[in-house]
């Protein structure tokens, strides 16, 4: 089959560098794009595990708040670090979804998927939205500029009132429902993502291939149904 | 069986394609898919019409150079190659939709033909030993382990027709060169250069401009020799081994 025939694929053309060259390797990127992805992933389950100290009660969560608030630099240097793999996680993401959609240049008439989940097929999209969500959410809670009576809010120790802004701020049945959406499509992005981080970074075999596959799904829906629990019992009334 | 068709057809390269409708009409259902359009392609040569050029070679299941797209699905519906699918698993009547694979790298030749010897250049980039080549070595003396003869057996099947990279939604041709990477780095002469092959192949498919494993897993769901997607994981580790040992070797 040796037909000179002109090929539409890119030509992609590695570095000496070896470092460079592995980020320019599809599996190099991929490595790069799950280890954020571990990064964030980490950093989703540790904020669930403060966030749901609220059902503790306001004196808890409140001090929790403080606690993040007085390591000073050493938050910093952790924002920082979270945002570069936010950061690099996206950029990568950017480049691999080029490099396919040079690969497969024209799509079949009938679509005949097989067995690829409709989340593992929207990863771009549910990102996208996830990325939107996140901002807001800065923007919201961290940087208090969506409701100016965030800042004043001080609790009977003088200590910024987390709990009393939460609840203020999920009281709004719009923003509420926003957030369930919000985290719904993280919970979708997370139910093909959590499985993929495994089998990219290789340590999966056939003994752990199911068990990865459907761990990976049920703890995407705990950790909706942790995020979720917070908006959902403000709402109801349950939280006060 | 009567059936209607949709069929690719591309005079060349660089010349658009499109759809044309064929009538297949009388097929016996025990007629094999490739059968069918060879009986299509009687009738039309028959009218002085170009016959749809499409590929096979043994026509039983083994060579893996048959294709075809058939309604979206690489070799057809059910495990197996093209010329395994039989008219019988379709409906009378039915309408069915014939496409080459289709893949940047793979470039198209002709209606249903597809130059896939992107594949062959990635097995030259180091998907070989490199051994004096003489009278067999006395087998007892190379132990091989029984767990990995089996994988390396496994991922040995593998046909190299590219069914995974049609039915990859980034044309990625991962499925190939993590079977063709693990059935040599299972076994003990695969080990001498078992770092610089996984180097090598991994980056010729991409210099080839095969696209980036998604896990979407459809390459495992269609491929004919049942290769499991778990070889990926063993290559994704392989290669990020071996890129460490380029790194830190001087």
């Amino acid at each position: 089959m040796s037909v000179a025939s002109p090929s539409t694929a890119p030509v992609r053309v590695f570095s000496k560098n070896p470092f460079i060259a592995f980020y320019q390797s599809s599996i190099g990127k991929k490595y790069v794009v799950a280890v954020t992805a571990l990064i964030l992933i980490l950093y989703v389950l540790g904020h669930l595990a403060g966030n749901l100290q609220i059902f503790i009660g306001p004196d808890r969560i409140n001090a929790y708040a403080k606690l993040l608030h007085d390591l000073g630099p050493i938050l910093w240097v952790v924002r920082i670090f979270l945002l570069a793999a936010f950061v690099i996680h996206i950029v990568a993401t950017i480049q691999l979804a080029h490099e396919n959609r040079l690969a497969k240049p024209q799509k079949y008439a009938v679509p005949g998927y097989q067995r690829s989940s409709t989340a593992a097929r929207t990863m771009l999209v549910s990102g996208v939205i996830v990325f939107c969500f996140v901002v807001y959410h800065l923007l919201q809670f961290t940087f208090e500029v969506t409701d100016p009576r965030y800042h004043q809010l001080r609790d009977s120790l003088g200590r910024h009132d987390v709990y009393r802004m939460l609840i203020l701020g999920f009281r709004h049945p719009l923003i509420s429902l926003f957030y369930i959406v919000g985290l719904f499509l993280l919970t979708n992005h997370l139910s093909h993502g959590l499985a993929s981080v495994v089998q990219t970074l290789g340590i999966n075999n056939r003994k752990t291939a199911n068990f990865v596959a459907s761990g990976g799904q049920t703890l995407a829906w705990v950790v909706f149904a942790g995020y979720v629990s917070i908006p959902v019992t403000i709402l109801l009334g349950i939280i006060k | 069986m009567n059936f209607k068709l949709k069929v690719w057809r591309q005079k060349n390269a660089v010349s658009p394609g499109s759809f044309k409708d064929y009538d297949a009409k009388d097929i016996p259902s025990e007629a094999s898919f490739l059968e069918m359009l060879d009986i299509v392609n009687e009738s039309l040569t028959g009218n002085s019409e170009d016959p749809i050029e499409f590929d096979s070679d043994c026509r039983e299941g083994i060579c893996g150079m048959c294709s075809l797209v058939i309604n979206g699905i690489p070799h057809g519906p059910g495990k197996g190659t093209t010329c395994q699918v039989y008219m019988r698993r379709f409906t009378d009547g039915d309408t069915i939709w014939i496409e080459p694979f289709r893949a940047a790298a793979f470039s198209p030749i002709k209606d249903l033909v597809v130059d896939r010897s992107a594949f062959d250049r990635i097995i030259q980039a180091g998907g070989y030993i490199v051994v004096r080549t003489g009278s067999a070595p006395e087998a007892n003396s190379l132990p091989v382990p029984k767990h990995n003869a089996d994988l390396a057996m496994e991922a040995a099947a593998c046909i190299g027709c590219g069914a995974c990279v049609a039915a990859c939604p980034n044309s990625s041709a991962m499925l190939f060169v993590a079977a063709k990477v693990s059935h040599l780095g299972l076994l003990p002469q695969g080990q001498a250069e078992r770092e610089t092959r996984a180097i090598h192949m991994v980056r010729e498919m991409d210099e080839l401009g095969f696209g980036n494993c998604r896990n979407y897993y459809e390459c495992e769901a269609i491929c004919p020799a049942e290769i499991s997607a778990t070889f990926i994981a063993r290559l994704n580790r392989d290669y990020a081994a071996a890129s460490a040992q380029e790194a830190l070797t001087v």
